[in-house]
């Protein structure tokens, strides 16, 4: 497997952003209310990922280390504010639903931490393809994720009525804020199945990473972030 | 101030910021282990987020709408917030010691939650003016307060019982997460 198939299989599969790695939580919970919306929001992350892979990896030489971070985000939150314009101009129905996760997709986990993690030290091609691998994983995650939750909440598949509601009825609450948790809650139960299985087989799974951890170490933030040993500082504070 | 009254109970209860917007995941999830760490986050948020709010809401009224160029909200608020907290963190450190002491550790940890941004973003979509801003931003806080604590105390409680295997750790947190917004969901007839 070459450099950059490896990447997309990383991305995708390997080490999922949304099943194995857990990143971007507060997305993944908020839009996945239909499989639409999660496509919809997968896809956006996904080209501002690409961009800023793409434009970190060029610049990595010229941005000095001390302000790397604040460089990274206005990276970021330009091409997010382009994103933005681009989705209110031609798909203003979808802009409208994802609303201000949106704008919020500036302090998305995932494209920090692959700027950081990867972009910033690797040549531009492949992190290309690192933006694509991870973001299509994301879109991946997001849009089964979406469509568990119409299934459920609406009976309904991209929209489309699938479960005649004559003998069923939605179980409303999936997709309304309730659900979200709740669908989350099996999916890392079953993760943790999984991941106890894999390991069983000798294969383990990359650990979970970013905030599902309750750890501040593995965010794309902690080289800047001096909070990072909260929990041990207050934990000694207390004692 | 029936408006501000309005706007406060709806962002601290009704659409409260964790449990029904999903913004602030992460402190929900990482910090609130103990009630009292909780406490401390969620003061340092109330703390952030009001002055957050004022800044940012002064900033695009007198900067960005004269200068026509609101577009740039984003990316001037990302930085705001980002300067402030640590300018706000600084002043704490020289000039209220004692108040740093109790929410110090939490305050870099802010920077980039995203309800501070959300928060002045909201603000902005909602056209809030300043006062109104404010309102809103400290009574979200006050929200996202009263959800770590309530789930810090449970999750106290939660550590003593026999939970099974897969579910031990964050899948339980949240399944109360999950009852938790079920049971604000019944604020939402208030408004």
């Amino acid at each position: 497997m070459n450099k950059n198939t490896e990447r997309l299989y990383n991305g995708i599969i390997k080490e999922n952003p949304t099943f194995v790695l857990m990143l971007g939580m507060c997305p993944t919970l908020a839009v996945t209310t239909s499989a639409v919306n999660g496509l919809g929001m997968g896809l956006s992350t996904t080209v501002v990922l690409v961009l800023s892979n793409l434009l970190i990896s060029l610049f990595r030489k010229v941005i000095p280390g001390g302000v790397r971070m604040p460089a990274f985000i206005v990276i970021v939150a330009s091409l997010v504010t382009m994103v933005e314009f681009i989705m209110k101009a031609y798909t203003p129905a979808l802009a409208s639903q994802l609303g201000v996760y949106i704008p919020l997709i500036v302090v998305n986990c995932i494209i920090l931490g692959r700027a950081e993690s990867y972009a910033s030290k690797n040549q531009p091609v492949s992190s290309i393809f690192d933006g694509i691998g991870m973001g299509l994983g994301f879109t991946f995650g997001l849009t089964c994720i979406g469509i568990v939750r119409e299934i459920l909440g609406a009976g309904q598949i991209f929209g489309a009525q699938i479960l005649s509601l004559e003998w069923f009825t939605p179980i409303t609450i999936f997709v309304m804020a309730p659900g979200a948790f709740l669908v989350l809650a099996v999916l890392v139960a079953i993760m943790n199945i999984v991941r106890d299985k894999m390991e069983a087989k000798g294969k383990p799974l990359a650990a979970p990473s970013g905030c599902i951890t309750g750890d501040c170490a593995s965010c794309g933030m902690s080289s800047t972030c001096t909070g990072k040993s909260t929990n041990s500082a207050s934990a000694a504070k207390s004692e | 101030m029936k408006t501000l009254l309005l706007i406060a109970i709806a962002s601290a209860i009704v659409n409260n910021v964790v449990l029904s917007q999903f913004l602030g995941i992460c402190p929900f999830l990482g910090v609130s282990k103990k009630t009292e760490t909780a406490a401390g986050m969620g003061g340092a948020v109330i703390f952030v987020i009001t002055i957050a709010s004022f800044v940012t809401a002064l900033i695009y009224k007198f900067v960005l709408t004269p200068l026509d160029i609101q577009y740039l909200q984003t990316i001037v608020f990302i930085l705001v917030i980002a300067a402030l907290v640590q300018f706000v963190e600084m002043f704490l450190k020289k000039s209220i010691p004692s108040l740093y002491e109790s929410l110090g550790v939490y305050l870099p940890l802010i920077t980039t939650n995203c309800a501070v941004l959300g928060v002045a973003l909201n603000n902005v979509t909602k056209e809030y003016n300043i006062l109104e801003s404010v309102v809103n931003g400290f009574a979200t806080a006050v929200g996202f307060f009263i959800a770590i604590v309530i789930m810090a105390g449970l999750r106290e409680k939660i550590e003593y019982n026999d939970i099974p295997k897969p579910f031990q750790g964050t899948a339980i947190v949240l399944i109360t997460a999950c009852l938790m917004s079920i049971a604000f969901m019944g604020f939402s007839g208030m408004i």
